[in-house]
C-alpha cells in the first residue's frame, strides 16, 4: 500500500495524467472557439472517434504516426465544414444535430472498423520526444516536464495561442462579437456565417486531431475508443468559462485523476468499485463547477442560436 | 379590383392544393430525411462492394418478414418508444435531455435493488413494482439536472452528459462489488433475478414480451398528459414561450424540473425493461455501459424527432427504427457490411431531420396560412 506513495510513482502517475489530459485539452479549445463564436457542437465525440479511427488506420497501413496524426487533422476540418453546413447553412438545432454527427461517428468508425480491419492490431504511437535529451540530467522534474511527445507541447503551447487569438486578433474579436452580439457585428460589416464556419472548421479540426491524439497514445482502435471523452471535452468548456487557462486546468483535473486512479488501481491499493466511485469525481465536481459558473459567469450570448438577419 | 380577383384565383389555387398537402406537410419533410438517409447508406454499401438493394432487401425482410421477425423488431423497439416518449415530453417543455443514457441505468438499478430486496412477491405485483421502482430511479436521475436548469440555470445539456457519466461508473461501482454473483468468474453481472419479476411472454409464440405493453401505455398516458391535462398544458405553454408562462403566473421553475422528472421515469422504465426483458433476466454492466443501453437513451431522441414529438406517432417511428436494428442482423448476414451502419444511418437521419427542420416549418406555415385565410374569408 505504502508503494504507491514514492517519489517515483507519483511522478510517473503525473506525466501519464498529462498525457491523458492531452486529448481532452485539444478537443475543448477548439470548442471553446466555436462556442465564443455562437456554436455548440454536442459532435465532438463523434469527430474524434472519425479522427482516431483515420488516424488509427492510417499508421496501421503506412506505419508512419505523424502521417496518421495529418490524417485525423484533415477528416475533422471535413467535419467542420459539414457542421458548419448544418447548423450554420441550414439553421439546424445545435444539440440534436451534434447528437446526430455522435451517432454517425459511432455507427461508421465501428462500420470501418469492422470492415477494414477486424481484429483489433497494435500501432506505435508517436517516438518523436523532443525534450528527451533534458529528462535524464534532469530527475523528477525532467520526467514529469520533458519525457511527453511532440504532440503533449504542442497541445499545450495551444493555450497561449488560442488566448492569443480569441483575445488579440481582429479574428478573435470578431469571434466573439458574433458570439456576443451577431446582428450588431452584422452591422458593422462582420460576416457573421463567415466567422462562425471559421470557428467551427477550427473547432472540428481540434476534436479530430484529439482523436488522432487518442488514438496513437491507446494504440489501438475499438468501437467506442473514446468513451465519452468528447462530452467531457464540451463539459470542460464550461468548467473552465471558455477560457483557454481554464480548459487546460480542467483537463488536467481529469486527466490526473483518471491516472491516479488507474494506477492505483494497478498497484491494488484500491478495489476496482473504489476506482469507479473515483473515476466519478471529475463528472460529480464537473456538476458543481457548472452551478457556479452558470451563477457568475454568464455564457456567450449568442450561443446555440442561428443567425438570421430579420430574427 | 382586377388585381384583388386575380389573387383570389391564385389564392384558391394554392389553396385546393394545401388542401391536400396539409395533412402530409410535417410528415413529407422527416420522410425525405429517411429517404436521403437510405440514399447516404446505399452510397455506403456500394462503396464496399455490396449490392445496395441485396442489402436493403435482407434488411427488411428481416425487419418485417415474418412473425418472429416482427416480434424481434417489436422488442427491440420498447426501449425507443419508452425513451422516444420521454423526448416528446421533456423537448416540448423546451428542455433537451440527452440523459436518457443515465436515466435507463438509474432506472435498471432500482429496479434490480426493488426485485432483489422483494424476490418473492407474486408476479402480479413485483412486475409492475419493478417498472415503477425503473420509473423513480430514471425520474429522479432526470429530476436532478431539471431542478439544477430550473433553479440555478445550469445548461441541460452538460449536466444530463456528466449524468450519463456518473450513472455508468454508479452501475460499475455496484458490478464490482456488492451486486456482483457470487462465483469464482467475476463478470460485471448480477445473479439471475426472482422469476417473479420476469417479463410474460406475450401469447403468439415468439418472444415479446409485456413490455411492449407497457411501452404503448406508456406513450398512451404521455400523449394523455402531454395533450389532454391542465399539467401537460403549462409544460407545452413553457416550452413554447417560457417568459410568457411566468407571466401568466406559471411556475416555469417547476414545470421544467417536472419535464424532466417525466421523461426521465420514462427512460428508467426502459431500464427496467432491459433487466426483466432480457433472456438473461440480469443486470450486466460487462462491456461498459453503451452496451447495456444499446444506445437507446441517444436512438430515443431518434424517434422522437422522427416521430414529430407526439407520444403516438414516437411509438409508430420505433418500431419502424426498431426494424432497423433488428433487420441490420440479416443485412450483415446478407452482405458482410457490419450492422454498426444502422447506427451511422440514425446519425444521417437526425441530421437530415433537424437540418429540414426550416425548411418544414415553411412548408407548415405554407399549409396553416391558409388554413388563417380561410377562416378570415
Amino acid at each position: 500500500m505504502s508503494d504507491f506513495f514514492t517519489v517515483a510513482i507519483i511522478t510517473a502517475t503525473l506525466a501519464s495524467g498529462i498525457r491523458l489530459a492531452v486529448p481532452f485539452l485539444l478537443a475543448a479549445l477548439g470548442e471553446a472557439v466555436g462556442q465564443r463564436a455562437g456554436v455548440l457542437n454536442l459532435g465532438v465525440e463523434g469527430v474524434m472517434l472519425i479522427g482516431a479511427f483515420a488516424a488509427y488506420y492510417t499508421a496501421l497501413e503506412t506505419g508512419s504516426a505523424a502521417f496518421g496524426l495529418l490524417m485525423g487533422l484533415v477528416v475533422g476540418m471535413v467535419m467542420g465544414l459539414v457542421y458548419a453546413l448544418i447548423t450554420v447553412g441550414m439553421h439546424a438545432e445545435q444539440g440534436i444535430s451534434g447528437i446526430g454527427i455522435y451517432l454517425f461517428g459511432l455507427g461508421f468508425t465501428d462500420l470501418l472498423f469492422q470492415k477494414q480491419v477486424g481484429t483489433p492490431r497494435p500501432i506505435s504511437g508517436l517516438q518523436a520526444k523532443p525534450f528527451n535529451w533534458l529528462a535524464d540530467d534532469t530527475g523528477r522534474v525532467g520526467e514529469l516536464l520533458f519525457s511527453h511527445t511532440v504532440l503533449t507541447y504542442v497541445a499545450f503551447l495551444l493555450v497561449p495561442v488560442v488566448y492569443w487569438l480569441i483575445t488579440r486578433t481582429t479574428f478573435g474579436l470578431n469571434v466573439r462579437a458574433v458570439g456576443e452580439n451577431p446582428h450588431a457585428a452584422d452591422t458593422l460589416g462582420v460576416s457573421v456565417n463567415g466567422i462562425r464556419t471559421a470557428a467551427i472548421v477550427f473547432g472540428n479540426t481540434m476534436a479530430g486531431l484529439a482523436g488522432a491524439a487518442l488514438a496513437l497514445e491507446i494504440g489501438i482502435f475499438q468501437q467506442n475508443l473514446t468513451a465519452g471523452r468528447g462530452f467531457i471535452a464540451i463539459a470542460l468548456v464550461y468548467f473552465g468559462a471558455w477560457r483557454p487557462v481554464g480548459v487546460m486546468a480542467g483537463s488536467l483535473l481529469f486527466g490526473i485523476v483518471s491516472s491516479t486512479v488507474l494506477r492505483l488501481q494497478v498497484e491494488g491499493v484500491i478495489s476496482g468499485s473504489v476506482a469507479s466511485i473515483a473515476n466519478m469525481a471529475p463528472a460529480i465536481l464537473t456538476v458543481v463547477v457548472l452551478v457556479v459558473v452558470s451563477r457568475r459567469i454568464g455564457q456567450p450570448a449568442a450561443l446555440t442560436r442561428p443567425f438570421t438577419r430579420d430574427g | 379590383m382586377l388585381r384583388m380577383t386575380s389573387s383570389q384565383e391564385q389564392f384558391s389555387i394554392k389553396h385546393e392544393a394545401a388542401r391536400y398537402i396539409r395533412p402530409f406537410a410535417g410528415l413529407a419533410v422527416p420522410a425525405g430525411a429517411v429517404v436521403a438517409a437510405l440514399v447516404v447508406g446505399a452510397i455506403l454499401l456500394a462503396v464496399f462492394g455490396a449490392n445496395p438493394l441485396t442489402g436493403y432487401r435482407a434488411l427488411f425482410t428481416g425487419a418485417f418478414g415474418g412473425p418472429d421477425e416482427l416480434a424481434a423488431t417489436a422488442l427491440k423497439s420498447i426501449p425507443l418508444m419508452l425513451v422516444g416518449v420521454g423526448i416528446c415530453i421533456a423537448f416540448r417543455t423546451g428542455v433537451i435531455n440527452i440523459g436518457g443514457e443515465g436515466q435507463i441505468i438509474m432506472g435498471a438499478i432500482l429496479a434490480t435493488l426493488a426485485a432483489l430486496a422483494l424476490p418473492d412477491v407474486p408476479r402480479p405485483i413485483l412486475v409492475p413494482l419493478v417498472m415503477i421502482a425503473g420509473g423513480i430511479g430514471g425520474g429522479i436521475w432526470g429530476a436532478i439536472p431539471g431542478a439544477l436548469k430550473a433553479y440555478s440555470g445550469v445548461n441541460e445539456i452538460l449536466s444530463t452528459i456528466m449524468m450519463n457519466i456518473i450513472a455508468g461508473f454508479f452501475m460499475s461501482f455496484l458490478l464490482e462489488d456488492w451486486l456482483i454473483e457470487p462465483g469464482a468468474i467475476r463478470i460485471q453481472q448480477t445473479k439471475r433475478l426472482s422469476q417473479n419479476a420476469d417479463l410474460p411472454i406475450l401469447p403468439g409464440g415468439t418472444r415479446l414480451h409485456l413490455g411492449i405493453v407497457v411501452a404503448v401505455i406508456v406513450a398512451v398516458l404521455g400523449y394523455l398528459l402531454l395533450f389532454h391535462s391542465s399539467l401537460g398544458m403549462r409544460l407545452r405553454a413553457v416550452g413554447h414561450n417560457p417568459h410568457a408562462s411566468r407571466a401568466a403566473g406559471m411556475r416555469v421553475e417547476l414545470s421544467i424540473t417536472q419535464a424532466l422528472a417525466f421523461s426521465g421515469a420514462c427512460a428508467g422504465i426502459a431500464g427496467a425493461v432491459l433487466v426483466f426483458g432480457s433472456e438473461s433476466h440480469r443486470l450486466i454492466g460487462e462491456g461498459g455501459p453503451l452496451a447495456f443501453t444499446q444506445s437507446a437513451g441517444f436512438n430515443g431522441i431518434v424517434t422522437a424527432l422522427f416521430g414529430g414529438l407526439h407520444p403516438l406517432f414516437t411509438v409508430l417511428s420505433s418500431y419502424l427504427f426498431g426494424g432497423m436494428l433488428a433487420g441490420g442482423i440479416s443485412l450483415q448476414r446478407a452482405v458482410q457490411v457490419p450492422q454498426a451502419l444502422v447506427i451511422a444511418l440514425n446519425g444521417v437521419v437526425v441530421v437530415f431531420v433537424v437540418g429540414s427542420l426550416k425548411l418544414r416549418n415553411r412548408v407548415q406555415r405554407w399549409a396553416e396560412g391558409d388554413v388563417l385565410m380561410e377562416d378570415r374569408a
